[in-house]
């Protein structure tokens, strides 16, 4: 069974279209990365798939309708948006107690014991803690949570970079086990290029892009021509050029490695530099602004 | 399957535990929602304390300062028996007032605040169905409120009769004399039966502030108020009447007259000698069609809460 499958899932606020006929499928143990300009539609996609909003089409999360069934869907999904959402007037010790208290697959322990590692007090109240602290302590209540699906909506934003690192590391090391699927949209998409198993990409409410990160590295590559091969490398039908430093680089779609190795230095594009490619120029232009 | 001892060399067998079907622990969402509510606004279980501390110290200043007036104060003379009680029942009175806008004023913030501050997405993350949250934010001006206000109230009057058998014996008054008139063990119960007739009749208010504060983006209070007052003045203008001002009285105060029969030597409420009416304070159809408006409210206010995209 899939973990999220979606087939023209739509949503309209009025006249603004903020998802456009989404057909997703999330297996079972995958890490997702959806990545999108501003106003894409990712949090809307979120929010559907939580069963925050009500939609069109059809979408099942676990096998469940996540509209009409959120509040039996939320004991096996657990999802952090970015760090402001705490109550900032809550203590650590009042967040433990209520977590444990309505959560049936929360394991209090779990969570005490991450903490252990932050050096975050049980008396100190969400709005004395800095921003990385806040991050650690709904990571700790979240990866204490056993839930099959976790969703992460911006997660590690405003965050320094120690603290994001940090915060891969946990999720990765202490958290998924293969059993369990993330989803997560971030915008500081080099830095989990290693953590995802597959990657969509969604712009003005429609998925331009998904594939599992083993298709891309066989499917994508980039080279950086050399000065004499620029006319060669352009012969090969690239589906993006840029310029940088001086030496053109030409993004390829589906080539082949040992053709294309012949004019130049030829790696695996980062998801950044395909994310313009494919999103390219007209990218968050509103057709469907977010929300 | 069984488990299987796993035997690592040089290290002692590890029994690995089959994994556990992730059993269901019981859970109490609405009980742990009200703790979230009081967590969140001390002003409820303190607003009621800190008007009980003041009265209390208020009197203790004044019967120090000015001794005589402490036997008109207390109500102990003999020319006027049962006036000894009206500083008590004054007291109840005033506590129950605060307890109303307190009630009131935390409604008007309970739905909108945790949209404000965007933590509606992290109660949203955790499996609290809406109607539990927002029965639980109803649950604190009806249940958790007059709990508070009765228990202040009860202090409050200890720490007065105290203060009174300190004084009293030394103006050669009698204390049993002062317990007698005072009827303090039948008024807590009256006073226990007024909280509860009072949190019924106010019910429809508390739930139609809350509704108006899940729907106004800000300043559900102006959204609650404004209307009702320009109503007012709109029939006062066409039709020269006040049926809509006599409305709101009788919702903010008509409780008194169903709950209670009218006891001709009464200033003070609640006095010993007035006679409870439980049976036709239920029999009211005001009571039933405002209980039924606040059941609607609560709906449509977790209706609200669960359509409205967060953040």
């Amino acid at each position: 069974m899939a973990c999220i499958e979606a087939r023209g899932l739509r949503k309209a606020y009025g006249a603004t279209v903020a998802l456009d006929g989404v057909d997703l499928r999330v297996g079972e143990g995958r890490i997702l990365g959806i990545m999108g300009p501003n106003g894409a539609g990712k949090t809307t996609a979120l929010n559907a798939i939580l069963g925050l909003i009500p939609f069109e089409g059809e979408l099942r999360v676990l096998g469940l309708d996540p509209w009409a069934e959120r509040d039996r869907l939320m004991q096996e999904v657990a999802f952090m948006s970015d760090v402001a959402v705490l109550p900032r007037w809550m203590r650590v010790s009042q967040a433990l107690d209520y977590v444990d208290g309505v959560h049936p697959r929360f394991d209090r322990a779990k969570a005490e014991g991450f903490l252990e590692r932050t050096g975050i007090g049980r008396a100190s109240r969400v709005r004395e803690l800095s921003k990385g602290m806040v991050a650690q302590l709904h990571l700790a209540l979240v990866m204490a949570i056993d839930a099959r699906l976790l969703v992460l909506d911006e997660p590690t934003l405003g965050l320094d970079l120690l603290y994001r690192k940090r915060f891969y590391d946990a999720l990765l090391n202490d958290y998924f086990d293969r059993s369990r699927t993330i989803v997560v949209t971030t915008h500081q998409v080099e830095e989990i290029q290693d953590v995802l198993t597959d990657l969509a990409f969604i712009d003005r409410g429609r998925i331009v892009l998904e594939c599992s990160m083993d298709e891309y590295e066989a499917r994508w590559l980039e080279v950086m021509a050399r000065p004499g091969a620029v006319e060669a490398a352009r012969a090969l039908g690239p589906v993006h050029e840029r310029q940088s430093l001086g030496r053109s680089i030409l993004l390829f779609d589906g080539a082949d490695r040992r053709e294309v190795s012949a004019l130049g230095e030829v790696r695996t594009p980062g998801i950044a530099d395909l994310f313009v490619a494919v999103v390219g120029d007209g990218a968050g232009q509103p057709r469907g602004a977010a929300r | 399957m069984s488990p299987a001892p796993v035997v690592l060399p040089g290290e002692p067998a590890v029994e690995v535990p089959e994994a556990a079907p992730a059993a269901a622990r019981a859970t109490r969402p609405l009980y742990w929602s009200v703790r979230r509510e009081l967590w969140e606004n001390r002003s409820v279980h303190l607003a009621p304390l800190a008007v009980a501390v003041f009265l209390a110290v208020a009197l203790a200043v004044h019967g120090a300062t000015m001794p005589s007036h402490l036997p008109g104060m207390l109500g102990t003379d003999p020319a006027q028996p049962g006036s000894a009680s009206a500083l008590y029942r004054g007291m109840a009175v005033l506590m129950m007032a605060i307890a109303f806008v307190t009630g009131a004023v935390y409604c008007m913030d309970a739905l909108g605040g945790e949209r404000r501050d965007r933590s509606i997405l992290f109660w949203k993350s955790l499996p609290v169905s809406d109607h539990a949250t927002v029965l639980a934010k109803a649950a604190v001006p009806l249940v958790v409120l007059p709990l508070v206000t009765l228990a202040a109230l009860v202090a409050l009057h200890l720490v007065l009769f105290l203060l009174s058998s300190a004084v009293l014996p030394a103006q050669g008054r009698s204390v049993a004399a002062l317990w007698g008139e005072l009827h303090l063990l039948s008024l807590w119960p009256t006073l226990a039966y007024a909280l509860a007739a009072a949190a019924l009749w106010h019910a429809p208010i508390y739930a139609f502030l809350l509704l108006v504060s899940g729907w106004a983006r800000r300043t559900a209070a102006l959204w609650a108020l404004l209307p009702v007052l320009a109503l007012g003045v709109l029939e006062k203008l066409t039709m020269d009447t006040l049926h809509l001002a006599a409305w709101v009285t009788h919702a903010l105060i008509g409780w008194y007259g169903a709950a209670f029969a009218p006891y001709a030597r009464e200033r003070t409420p609640f006095h010993p000698l007035t006679p409870l009416t439980p049976g036709s304070f239920l029999a009211t159809p005001w009571l039933w069609i405002g209980l039924a408006l606040a059941v609607a409210f609560v709906l449509m206010a977790a209706r609200l809460r669960r359509y409205r995209a967060p953040g």
